[in-house]
């Protein structure tokens, strides 16, 4: 029983799954964040796992610029998310279908 | 024969975590969920032999990403339990499918090119780190120095947006003081 390049793929595309019905389902804007990164880690367990079994570490490379991306995401959408919550008391996706400003 | 125990455990605890993050009502429970389910994705890193992959994910996503939540969630009612509306159409199962279908024909379209060759082979005789460090200090060194000035120029933006009114020390205050100046705020 020996554990395949598509084992680890499998896995990657439920994961990404799972954080795509949290994008899809969620209202609250800090629970959408948190399925964004459920999303950047199911990519980076596929990359991994092709560099992997390739061989090759520009799969590794492009996981390692993935996590620094993630980290200034949430550095500035966390930012952005303490003002509006100052602003308006609230972080629900439903209270911004308005453009008002 | 331990691989295979590994990684279908890790799994099996992956998607519990990511799922109990998804679905659950309680901001907390997702993000002590959402950490658990980074230490476990890091396994797999480690169980690929990808050794300085693993301590990054450890150090940056359970340790940095997640206090940086965890300071955020500080700002919001998180005690209460987060009164979300349901969708109601069916379209969110079917859209979930479409683009899950579309990550695995992604995924496996170069896979099933079979005339793949490695640009930066995997050498065994030189550790993980190491090797990685020569890889991202020749060639992808630009990408890295890119991504150095992207992380300040984030830490300067976090910095900026969310530190605005916190100059004033609220702790050292007396009620009264608080409420005159939160009235004036507001």
């Amino acid at each position: 029983m020996e554990i395949t390049l598509t084992h680890y793929l499998v896995l990657s595309t439920i994961l990404f799954s799972i954080g795509l019905i949290g994008v899809m389902r969620r209202k609250n804007l800090l629970m959408l964040f948190f399925a964004t990164e459920i999303l950047l880690n199911s990519v980076n367990v596929a990359l991994v796992a092709i560099s992997h079994y390739y061989g090759d570490f520009t799969g590794q490379m492009f996981a390692f610029f993935i996590i620094a991306i993630a980290a200034s995401e949430v550095a500035i959408g966390l930012g952005l998310l303490v003002l509006w919550f100052k602003q308006y008391n609230t972080i629900d996706l439903d209270n911004m279908k308005s453009m008002k400003g | 024969m331990f691989e295979a125990i590994a990684f279908y455990l890790f799994s099996f605890l992956t998607i519990v975590m990511f799922w109990i993050t998804v679905t659950t009502k309680h901001s907390l429970y997702a993000l002590t969920a959402l950490a658990a389910g980074m230490i476990f994705i890091s396994a797999f890193f480690f169980i690929l032999g990808a050794d300085f992959m693993g301590v990054v994910q450890i150090i940056v996503y359970s340790g940095a990403v997640m206090a940086l939540y965890a300071f955020g969630m500080m700002f919001f009612d998180t005690t209460r339990e987060l009164k979300e509306k349901p969708t109601k159409t069916r379209l969110v199962p079917i859209l979930g499918a479409l683009a899950a279908l579309l990550v695995v024909l992604m995924v496996i379209a170069p896979v099933v090119g079979e005339n793949i060759t490695a640009h930066y082979p995997i050498d065994v005789a030189i550790g993980n780190s190491q090797a990685i460090g020569m890889v991202l200090f020749t060639k992808y060194l630009v990408p890295f120095e890119l991504a150095a000035v992207m992380l300040l120029v984030a830490m300067i933006g976090g910095i900026v947006l969310a530190g605005k009114m916190m100059d004033e020390d609220y702790s050292s205050l007396s009620e009264e003081q608080i409420d005159e100046k939160e009235g004036a705020v507001s």
